[in-house]
């Protein structure tokens, strides 16, 4: 256990000065026109874009909107488009970046303002659509007191596997279907169906997902470009899950 | 103005809102929720290491019951907890994880057979008989006699979460996202809803309700450092204070959690402690041994941050361009079990820390995490002066947590109290008290007022910063009013907090766009949590003790003489600079479980003259062989009547074989 740990001094990194180019347009306000505002921001150590929009927040623009709640990687509201590709930006750190960063909102989701975007009514959209609940006819019947009931260890493992999910939106944001056909329910839909079929608590048939997911709005409707599963920031297995959900839809 | 009208208002989205809202409309009424961000992105999603609740169904949880969760949560209290409140809370709580196992949530289950285990820095091998196969298991967590908290990885938040999300939806409740409650309506003691802010269009509405339900969570960002999301500003508790009726209980009860990562403040589960993790100093020696023989690093969070302090100063820290900091050590832990059940953990060190915690030691040090403070509330969760105001969760101290909270009790207070107080607005709901007896031209009093105080930041006079005035409170939170706490720094902080309270009354918005307006809205909500800052730092100056997480270094000792009471803070005037504090006895008399030793920690604690008395009559009841454990605990401390009647059953376990 007496060994050094390298770890003791953590690194620094040379001073930059970054340059960020960042998406500005507010709805509300009539005389805003979309455009691109230049920020410079001195890099510190360890600095995410958490911490750099806050900063050009707090000291040179207190208008920019955009949006954090867990600030750790968990919570799914702080997708952007960082030099272009979908990302988490409260755990993207600027020393992973070139000198010069690019910010966008979003794509494919209602604009609030800046790089705030509406994925919350989205995805409660898909939700209700998809009726992602656990669909049983004696839920109301369990009585609370007596012992739950078995489940395989590894079903519920696999289970959590499918419902890591966060609902952050880069998937559409990556996916071709998505930015042309506003009705497709996007690589996170079809994940939350094959996390639905997976449980057995669920006592939706193979019918009754077709019904939902039958379609060019569905599962039908990608075109396995596959950018969903190249951009999740949790990895979820969503090229294993698309091919999956359609193989069982069209042997139904 | 815009007028929305409701049997029910909820504001809070996470846990405890969306489980209240649930049992209300199951009663018939009519809800609504509102919540500042997508309700799927609530902090509840950040609990990460699991539930409480004593299922007993892991062969390390052989023997566990309502009553060992009772003591294990009154002694981490430090007695600071209402026990009738703890008592319905331990019978819930095995209901709540069944019915979120209804509802999707896929709880990790027992493995029959042999598996490896690291206990106390060793490798040991649990068997788990073929009889509790696939049921609903549960790790250790600090502070508990047995394995209670029942998980999902460490992901357990984010799976509650979304399961009661989706049931939420599945019921047809309504949901009013990125809507924040900045005022509440009230008359003659009796609230009667909100004045909302849309964060999106910038607009105020009032909505109407015959009852109020605030679940927004703690008020972590008073501290700089803390492991809250940023969203956890305290607003919900903010305007209950406003009211100048409703009273806040034990805001100077604040946790710090051992395990942030450091600098960032991020947490990492207290799981990686619970499945085995050590704490190392900057010498790679496992200190918490030689400060807590027994319990290491389980003992209750407050005891562990406090030691891990008490070690930095005492220079053992690892240094760093940021400060010092200890090390969270779960190599031994191995790669399978990190990858497959602390695999947020392992996301956050690598992402935040660049590090790979399989083979690396993770830097860590305490950081705020928990309100146990909040708005007083009855066993009902309905204020104890406001009619019609219910709180639960984080944002209530209804109060099972007393001075410290155990790991393991916040997620599970969310739901359980969320059962409990949905059941209890309905029933007021059915009552004649729900009657509303209030002119709209009140409801448009609150309105104007509040149109005129968010008018009053483009005042052309006014030149404070509102981001500038919230660091210096954070600061000054984090530095005078942390872990440890003493009288000069207590008092020149009140001074402090004092004097910016006044300056934000003179803060200036640059901006005058509408819709989101991200300026404006931290600077009305800097001016609440100042109130808070003030509530907290008032309390931990005047109480002169230490209890639980609140630790005084000029008054190391409980004192339960003078102290065995709850902090109630109040703000009748808008025009006073710092809140009102008065005090509420907790009955020795009335206690299942009469004051003592917590089993870690200070052993010299001042006992109150009735303890002894009390104990006696405990002894003598639980010493009565003719009664079993149900009609002990009816004699010592009858409870049952407060629950709803669907929640009063006793929980069916599947024994263990062996069990004597």
């Amino acid at each position: 256990m007496k060994t050094v740990n390298k770890q003791q001094i953590i690194p620094t990194t040379s001073a930059r000065t970054l340059t960020f180019n960042i998406f500005r347009h507010n709805p509300s306000d009539p005389s805003s026109t979309p455009r691109m505002q230049h920020y410079q921001l001195a890099e510190t150590d360890t600095m995410t874009l958490f911490i750099a929009l806050n900063d050009i927040r707090e000291n040179q623009d207190p208008s920019l909107a955009f949006d954090y709640v867990c600030r750790a990687g968990i919570c799914g509201s702080c997708a952007m488009l960082v030099n272009g590709k979908p990302s988490l930006t409260c755990r993207t750190l600027t020393k992973d970046l070139p000198d010069v960063i690019n910010l966008h909102p979003l794509p494919g989701f209602a604009l609030i303002a800046d790089l705030s975007v509406d994925t919350g009514q989205w995805m409660q959209g898909m939700s209700e659509r998809l009726e992602t609940w656990i669909h049983n006819q004696h839920l109301a019947e369990i009585d609370l007191s007596q012992v739950e009931e078995k489940m395989d260890p590894q079903k519920a493992r696999d289970i959590y596997e499918l419902e890591r999910c966060i609902e952050c939106g880069c998937c559409v944001a990556a996916c071709a279907t998505a930015q042309m056909n506003d009705n497709f329910i996007g690589a996170v839909g079809i994940n939350q169906i094959a996390r639905f079929e997976l449980d057995p608590r669920d006592e939706r048939s193979a019918k009754d997902f077709y019904q939902l997911i039958g379609s060019e709005d569905g599962v039908f409707g990608c075109m396995t470009l596959l950018g969903c599963d190249d951009m999740c920031p949790k990895d979820l297995p969503l090229a294993q899950q698309i091919a999956f959900m359609r193989r069982k839809m069209a042997t139904r | 103005m815009k007028t929305i009208y409701t049997d029910a208002l909820v504001i809070g989205g996470g846990l405890a809102g969306l489980r209240t809202a649930i049992g209300i409309k199951r009663q018939g009424f009519d809800v609504i929720i509102l919540s500042l961000v997508p309700p799927k992105r609530s902090h509840s999603a950040a609990a990460q290491g699991g539930m409480q609740a004593s299922l007993a169904h892991s062969v390390k949880g052989d023997g566990d019951n309502e009553d060992v969760h009772f003591a294990d949560t009154i002694k981490g209290s430090d007695w600071g907890a209402d026990q009738q409140v703890a008592r319905m809370f331990v019978n819930t709580a095995p209901k709540a994880i069944r019915e979120l196992a209804s509802w999707g949530v896929p709880w990790n289950r027992v493995e029959a057979g042999e598996h490896e285990v690291v206990i106390d820095g060793k490798n040991v091998v649990l068997n788990e008989p073929d009889s509790h196969h696939g049921l609903i298991t549960a790790r250790n967590f600090g502070g508990t006699k047995k394995w209670r908290t029942c998980y999902v990885s460490d992901g357990t938040g984010h799976s509650m979460l979304y399961s009661v999300s989706n049931q939420a939806l599945a019921e047809k409740i309504t949901i009013h996202q990125r809507m924040e409650a900045i005022c509440l309506i009230h008359e003659h003691n009796r609230c009667i809803g909100a004045i909302v802010r849309d964060l999106k269009s910038g607009e105020l509405v009032s909505y109407i309700s015959k009852a109020t339900c605030i679940a927004t969570g703690g008020f972590g960002r008073i501290y700089r450092t803390s492991t809250n999301a940023i969203i956890n500003e305290g607003i919900g508790a903010a305007i209950a204070l406003e009211t100048g009726v409703a009273e806040l209980g034990n805001m100077e009860a604040i946790q710090f959690h051992p395990t942030a990562i450091f600098p960032a403040g991020i947490l990492v589960t207290e799981g990686c402690r619970g499945d085995g993790g050590l704490l190392l100093d900057a010498d790679l020696h496992r200190f918490m041994p030689d400060y807590e023989p027994d319990k290491k690093e389980l003992a209750s969070r407050d005891v562990v941050a406090r030691w891990m302090e008490v070690h930095i100063r005492k220079g053992k820290g690892v240094k760093s361009r940021y400060g010092d900091h200890l090390w969270l050590d779960i190599r031994l832990l191995g790669e399978e079990h990190i990858n497959t059940s602390l695999r947020e953990v392992k996301e956050i060190c690598q992402y935040f820390l660049g590090i790979d915690p399989v083979k690396e030691l993770i830097p860590v040090r305490p950081a705020q995490h928990y309100s146990m403070g909040g708005i007083r509330t009855t066993p009902d969760g309905q204020s104890s002066t406001l009619s019609g105001l219910f709180a639960a969760g984080e944002a209530a101290c209804w109060d099972m947590h007393g001075f410290n909270r155990l790991g393991g009790n916040s997620v599970a207070e969310t739901v359980v109290a969320g059962m409990i107080v949905g059941e209890k607005m309905a029933e007021f709901l059915h009552s004649d008290a729900a009657d509303i007896n209030i002119s709209t031209g009140t409801a448009q009093k609150f309105y104007d007022a509040t149109a005129s105080r968010l008018n009053s930041f483009y005042n052309p006079e006014h030149h404070e910063s509102a981001f500038a005035i919230m660091k210096e409170m954070q600061e000054i939170m984090s530095s005078d009013v942390g872990i440890f706490r003493h009288k000069d720094t207590l008092t020149d902080a009140l001074a402090k907090l004092t004097t910016l309270y006044q300056r934000s009354k003179r803060i200036k918005v640059q901006s005058k766009a509408p819709g989101t307006n991200p300026e404006l809205t931290t600077a009305y909500r800097v001016q609440m949590m100042l109130k808070l800052a003030l509530c907290t730092t008032k309390g931990a100056l005047q109480r002169e003790e230490s209890r639980g997480a609140h630790f005084r270094e000029d008054f190391p000792n409980r004192n339960d003489e003078d102290w065995l009471s709850r902090t109630l803070a109040t703000w009748p005037n808008e025009a006073q600079q710092q809140p009102d504090l008065h005090y509420e006895a907790l009955d020795i008399m009335k206690m299942e479980l009469p004051p003592g030793w917590r089993g870690y920690g200070a052993k010299d604690h001042l006992d109150h003259a009735d303890t002894a008395k009390r104990q006696a009559q405990v002894d003598a009841v639980l010493q009565n062989d003719g009664l079993d454990r149900f009609e002990k605990q009816q004699q010592l401390m009858p409870y049952l009547h407060l629950l709803p009647e669907e929640f009063q059953a006793k929980n069916d376990r599947v024994k263990f074989k062996q069990q004597k």
